[in-house]
């Protein structure tokens, strides 16, 4: 099993679906931060089989829940001091994101109008349904 | 401060009182000639559409007040460049309430979002057409004296037409609706509709491509034009253009209350001959168009309030 130095303080995002840590990563804008950020990718998880880890050596601040919980709201979030759990953090859908995605309808005065903020708000809760507040048009997470 | 945006943005209760003050005004249209005295009604249509833009400043006019505005993009500072946010705060300056009427989807909600004066939506692109909406549920109260145990037929462009899409979602507030939706394949109604409004609420309907078939079963036919400027492709929109053509004999399937409405322009969908038909209800519908529109602009206004003598 290969080991990660231990963190002193810090978060760590853990039970990331195998594969998306690269997503989330980027979604995050975690290559613009300044303090050590460690990846682990399809490390053995008993309830998921396997997983991806993300370790950053920092606060909650630098971490948009928001934006984690859109992208999967399954992720849970430990927080590190002392080198110890001491707490642990579950996320849920966020009821509105701004600015983490783009509408596509061609016909959406977002498309027109470039300093628009592209805010959506969830409609359906259990098909995780994310509809333009301008357009109402459905966003396809494909 | 209240704005309009989507049928949906008034509570039942609230569209009904809508509709009672519209049927008021058509009994007693002097009683509202002087209410809206020294108010002024901007109408900015960044596209052309000249009945809603005439619809509306006949409706203010009526009412006593006054109208300004421009009628394309062209002559707007949009030509310039200016955004809505900006066009807005500025007309909030010179009139009350606001017409806005855009091809961009949205366009009328970030009005509202900058506005100081009341904000309707005149339509916006293939979103929402609202006071279009409350045309029709005047028109249909007129008619059939109730907006619930209904079934009404949609006929032609299901998928673009966003008449139909609001009328699916006001009526379906209303209790024994039942909807048949006629119209070709390829514009059919979209999943989304279906799916979040009639699945969703349970609403009984049926697709078929007949309308011949459909037309004995129905107390409401709603017709609608293919629209062009929905279409990328010229191809694909004379293609079916024509898909249905109500004439004087498919009137004959029909029963004898059942009406036609459509929010027009009419193409080639309504033969010339139906107008004769009494149950040709299309030229009606503009009529109550103006007066829930002087509705809507005394309740947005808030020259209807309780205790007022006039209501």
């Amino acid at each position: 099993m290969l080991n990660v130095g231990r963190m002193e303080e810090g978060i760590v995002l853990d039970h990331i679906k195998a594969g998306y840590s690269m997503s989330i990563y980027n979604y995050l804008n975690l290559d613009k931060l300044d303090c050590s950020v460690a990846i682990i990718k399809n490390a053995v998880s008993k309830k998921m089989g396997r997983k991806d880890i993300i370790k950053i050596q920092g606060g909650l601040d630098l971490v948009d829940l928001d934006v984690l919980g859109y992208i999967d709201h399954n992720i849970t979030i430990n927080i590190v001091k002392g080198g110890e759990v001491v707490e642990k953090r579950s996320l849920s859908l966020p009821k509105r994101i701004t600015n983490v995605i783009r509408c596509r309808n061609p016909r959406c005065i977002t498309s027109l109008e470039r300093g628009l903020d592209h805010v959506f708000v969830l409609t359906d809760p259990e098909t995780e349904t994310y509809r333009c507040l301008y357009c109402e048009e459905k966003y396809d997470r494909r | 401060m209240r704005h309009f945006l989507n049928p949906l943005d008034f509570s039942v209760e609230e569209l009904d009182q809508v509709l009672s003050l519209a049927e008021q005004i058509r009994e007693n249209p002097d009683r509202f000639a002087h209410v809206a005295e020294g108010k002024k009604l901007a109408t900015l249509f960044y596209e052309p559409s000249t009945r809603t833009r005439l619809s509306f400043e006949a409706a203010m006019l009526n009412l006593g007040g006054k109208t300004l505005g421009f009628h394309s993009a062209d002559s707007s500072s949009a030509s310039k460049g200016e955004s809505v946010a900006d066009t807005i705060r500025v007309i909030s300056c010179y009139a009350d309430i606001a017409a806005i009427r855009h091809p961009k989807e949205g366009a009328p909600l970030v009005a509202s979002q900058y506005s100081r004066i009341p904000v309707i939506n005149a339509g916006d692109g293939g979103h929402q057409h609202p006071t279009q909406t409350l045309t029709d549920l005047l028109t249909i109260r007129t008619l059939k004296g109730r907006l619930d145990h209904l079934t009404i037929g949609l006929c032609g462009d299901l998928k673009f037409g966003r008449t139909v899409h609001s009328l699916i979602n006001a009526l379906s507030r209303y209790e024994g609706i039942r909807f048949v939706l006629i119209s070709p394949e390829v514009l059919r109604l979209p999943t989304y509709v279906i799916q979040d409004v009639l699945e969703a609420k349970k609403i009984p309907y049926q697709e078929t491509t007949s309308l011949e078939e459909a037309l004995p079963g129905l107390d409401i036919l709603y017709m609608t034009r293919v629209q062009q400027e929905r279409f990328f492709s010229e191809d694909e929109y004379l293609r079916l253009r024509d898909s249905y053509i109500l004439d004087k004999n498919k009137m004959k399937l029909a029963p004898q209350d059942m009406y036609v409405l459509h929010p027009l322009p009419r193409v080639n969908e309504i033969s010339v001959e139906v107008d004769e038909d009494p149950r040709a209800a299309y030229f009606m519908q503009v009529q109550c168009g103006v007066y829930v529109r002087m509705a809507l602009i005394m309740t947005l206004l808030g020259l209807n309030r309780k205790g007022d003598s006039l209501c």
